[in-house]
């Protein structure tokens, strides 16, 4: 992994159309600033793996019968 | 074209029904092409998305309005874009389901919803920039709380207690 040093309002530029910023730092928490092309999907890395956690799960579903799922309530 | 499924066997299917997923879902980036199976009766809100290229994956789905009527969240620009949507009318959204042994335990994701443009047939699994929605919802009490809701209309002192709780 490259590792860079950068100060408050320093921004770190990826290919041609994205910049990364670091906007604030207080204590242990960094807010950062992203551009990037609306093409890009930008995520917390931990709702991305809880998403790829649940589907995961759910695609180690067993035949069910999912007519009938609800109606013996 | 005959296509091999998880739960229905050999089946035919009409290849213009094949949504295109061109990142794939999370954990499944390599499975681009699926297709949503309804199961005989067609006012179940349930559906499966069964993928084309691979027999053994099969997702259980819900449609999530049938469920939660109010359901609502603004689909990232990022997803209108990739997937070319015009119009509302032409998306359809399913909330992917974990079965468990529970009827109780059975959840749908109203986080990540899938998308699907029916015009193009692209699909994507989107995010929704909200804390108002999780990964995991639990089916039944996501209903039991809609008919607490229809019940509080009949009573106007109850109606008041439950909007001024909202």
């Amino acid at each position: 992994m490259l590792v860079l040093t950068r100060k408050r309002n320093e921004s770190i530029v990826v290919g041609d159309n994205i910049e990364i910023t670091v906007v604030d730092i207080q204590g242990d928490q960094v807010r950062i600033g992203i551009n990037a092309p609306k093409s890009v999907s930008i995520h917390r890395k931990e709702i991305y793996l809880e998403i790829q956690a649940e589907n995961k799960k759910a695609a180690d579903v067993k035949k069910v019968n999912l007519k009938d799922l609800l109606k013996n309530e | 074209m005959l296509l091999k499924t998880k739960h229905f066997g050999e089946i035919n299917i009409d290849e213009k029904k094949i949504i295109n997923f061109e990142d794939g879902i999370p954990g499944f980036e390599n499975e681009k092409r699926f297709i949503v199976l309804y199961e005989g009766d067609d006012k179940s809100p349930f559906r499966w998305m069964q993928s084309i290229d691979n027999p053994d994956l099969a997702f259980a789905m819900v449609d999530p309005i049938m469920i939660v009527p109010d359901y609502d969240g603004e689909i990232p620009k990022e997803a209108v874009e990739k997937l070319e949507i015009e119009k509302p009318e032409d998306i359809m959204v399913l909330s992917i389901v974990v079965v468990r042994e529970e009827v109780e335990k059975i959840s749908m994701n109203l986080k990540a919803p899938i998308i699907i443009n029916t015009k193009n047939n692209k699909g994507m699994q989107v995010i929704l920039d909200t804390d108002r929605y999780s990964v995991r919802h639990y089916i039944v009490d996501e209903l039991q709380r809609q008919e607490v809701k229809i019940g509080a209309g009949v009573d106007t002192e109850e109606k008041r207690v439950y909007s001024g709780r909202r």
